[in-house]
C-alpha cells in the first residue's frame, strides 16, 4: 500500500515536470541554432548632424534628405537672426544591399555636386559572434561647380574636384548612449593659399544620447590636425536634436558650419562657435521603400 | 528492493502507454496583421521554434522578436526599439496546453480542431489567452494552424497618439507550423 501510495506520487510529480520540461527541451534544442545578435540603430539616421553615422539605408530603400542651414545667429535683428539667409543641400541616398548605400546630392553653398559610397564592413554583435564596434567605410566626391573667381586665367575643370574618405568606427554602448570616432581624409585638387596642403586629415568625434524613445541629442566636433588643414579654418561643432515620427526624421541643430559635404563642413568652415557664427539648421529624411524585402513575404 | 522496481516499472509504463511523441519545428511562421483605415500593417517571423508533446498535449512556442520582418525598414527598426523593446525583451514564448486532447487521434490522418490554452508572454508581459486551432496529421507530421487577436494594451505595448490611427489596438495572430515528430 504504502508503495502504491509513493507510487502516485512520483507519477504526480513526474508529469508536470515533464510539461515544464518541454519549455526547457526547445530551448536547449534551439541553443545550437543561436545567430549572433547585432546592434541596431547605433544612430537614428545616416547623418549624426553633419557628418556619416556608421549607419546606412536599408536595402531597397531611398531615403530623401533636406538640409538648410540658416545665416549667422549673430547677424542681429536685421537679418532675423540669420533666417534670411539659407544654404541649402537636397540629397538622395539609397541602400543597395544591407551593407551598401550610395548618394548624390546638391548643395547651393559653391553650387556643389556631390556622390557618396558606404560601405559597413564590421557590425556589433553580441552572442555567437563577438564584435565590439561597427565599423563602415566613406567615401565621396565633390564637385563645385561656381564659377572660377578669374576667368581671364587659365582654369582646369578638375581644380573643382574634392576627394574624402572615411572610416567610421561607432559603438552603441547602451540602449541610449552611442559614440563614433571618425578619422578623415580629404584632398583638394586645388588649394586657395600657396602654403596650404593639399591633403588634410582630421578626426571626427560624434554622440547621440536618447532622451526618450522617439527623441535623441546629438553632437559633432571634427578636430583639424594642425598641420593638415586650410589657413583661417575653424573645427566644425555641432549639436542637435533628432525627433523620429513614423517614416520622418527631423533633425534640428546648430553649427558653425555652412556647408554639409565633408569637405565642406569640415575642412572649409570659416564661423567660430564661440564668437557667436552659430547658424541654425534642420534636416528632414524621409524614406521609402522602392524594394520589399524577401523575408517580409508571408506564404 | 522488489516493489523499488515495481514502481520504475510502473512509471515508465505510465509514460511508456501514453504513447508520446514529442513533435518539433524550427521554421514554424507566425504573422500579424494590425489594420485600421489609415494603414493595414503586416510582418511575418518564420523562424518560429516549438515543440508539441502528444502524450500530454503540452505545447510550447518560442519565438525571436528581431526575427519579425516588414515591408519597411524602419518599421522593422520602430517595431524592435519602441515597441517591443526587443534588446530588453528579446524573446516571445507560449506555454500551454491542448484542453481537448482526447478529440486528437495521433494515429489517424485528418483534420481535428482543438483548443490551446496557456500563457502567452511578449514584451516581458504574460497573459493567459486560449485561441482555438486546427492541427492537421497526414503522413506522421502534423501541421497546426490557429488564428486569434490580442490587445496590445494587455501586454504594454504603447502606442504614442501621433500614430494611434494607424496602429490598431488589437492585433491578429496567424500561427503556421509544421511539426516532425523529433529523433
Amino acid at each position: 500500500m504504502k508503495y502504491l501510495i509513493t507510487c502516485a506520487i512520483a507519477l504526480s510529480l513526474f508529469t508536470p515536470a515533464l510539461a515544464q520540461d518541454l519549455m526547457k527541451m526547445l530551448e536547449s534544442e534551439t541553443e545550437k541554432d543561436a545567430k549572433p545578435d547585432y546592434a541596431t540603430a547605433t544612430f537614428k539616421t545616416t547623418r549624426i548632424i553633419n557628418g556619416h553615422s556608421v549607419e546606412n539605408v536599408a536595402a531597397g530603400v531611398l531615403d530623401f534628405r533636406i538640409s538648410h542651414r540658416f545665416g549667422n545667429v549673430n547677424g542681429g535683428a536685421y537679418e532675423l537672426w540669420g533666417l534670411d539667409e539659407a544654404s541649402m543641400r537636397l540629397g538622395l541616398d539609397y541602400g543597395l544591399t544591407k551593407r551598401w548605400m550610395i548618394g548624390i546630392g546638391r548643395s547651393t553653398y559653391q553650387k556643389q555636386f556631390d556622390g557618396l559610397t558606404k560601405f559597413k564592413v564590421l557590425r556589433q554583435s553580441t552572442g555567437t559572434r563577438r564584435m565590439p564596434v561597427t565599423l563602415s567605410a566613406m567615401g565621396s566626391i565633390m564637385y563645385k561647380s561656381i564659377k572660377f573667381e578669374d576667368p581671364t586665367r587659365e582654369n582646369y575643370y578638375t581644380s573643382n574636384f574634392y576627394y574624402c574618405g572615411q572610416l567610421l568606427i561607432g559603438r552603441k554602448f547602451s540602449e541610449g548612449i552611442s559614440l563614433q570616432i571618425s578619422p578623415t581624409y580629404i584632398h583638394y585638387n586645388l588649394v586657395q593659399e600657396l602654403n596650404d596642403p593639399n591633403d588634410l586629415f582630421s578626426i571626427g568625434f560624434g554622440g547621440r544620447f536618447k532622451v526618450s524613445k522617439r527623441v535623441s541629442i546629438n553632437g559633432e566636433y571634427y578636430y583639424q590636425l594642425p598641420n593638415y588643414k586650410l589657413t583661417g579654418t575653424q573645427n566644425s561643432l555641432a549639436l542637435g536634436v533628432d525627433i523620429e515620427t513614423g517614416g520622418h526624421v527631423f533633425q534640428i541643430n546648430v553649427t558653425n558650419s555652412t556647408g554639409m559635404t565633408e569637405r565642406s563642413f569640415i575642412t572649409d568652415t570659416t564661423g567660430d562657435f564661440f564668437h557667436g557664427d552659430i547658424r541654425i539648421g534642420f534636416t528632414i529624411s524621409r524614406v521609402f521603400t522602392l524594394v520589399k524585402p524577401k523575408e517580409s513575404k508571408i506564404n | 528492493m522488489k516493489q523499488l522496481l515495481a514502481v520504475f516499472l510502473f512509471v515508465s509504463i505510465c509514460s511508456v502507454s501514453s504513447a508520446q511523441t514529442i513533435y518539433m519545428t524550427r521554421y514554424g511562421q507566425i504573422s500579424f496583421f494590425s489594420k485600421t483605415p489609415m494603414e493595414n500593417i503586416e510582418a511575418v517571423n518564420n523562424e518560429v521554434t516549438s515543440m508539441l508533446n502528444s502524450g500530454t498535449g503540452e505545447l510550447v512556442f518560442a519565438v525571436l522578436i528581431k526575427s519579425f520582418h516588414f515591408d519597411r525598414a524602419l518599421m522593422e527598426e520602430h517595431f524592435n526599439e519602441n515597441y517591443l523593446e526587443s534588446t530588453k525583451f528579446p524573446k516571445s514564448t507560449f506555454q500551454g496546453k491542448i484542453t481537448n486532447l482526447g478529440a486528437v487521434d495521433f494515429k489517424k490522418d485528418g483534420t481535428y480542431t482543438v483548443t490551446v490554452t496557456g500563457d502567452l508572454m511578449i514584451h516581458g508581459v504574460k497573459q493567459t489567452i486560449s485561441a482555438p486551432g486546427t492541427l492537421t496529421l497526414a503522413a506522421g507530421k502534423i501541421t497546426a494552424k490557429s488564428t486569434f487577436n490580442i490587445t496590445l494594451a494587455d501586454y504594454k505595448i504603447e502606442v504614442p497618439s501621433l500614430v494611434s490611427e494607424k496602429i490598431a489596438k488589437n492585433i491578429e495572430v496567424n500561427v503556421k507550423c509544421l511539426y516532425e515528430p523529433k529523433p
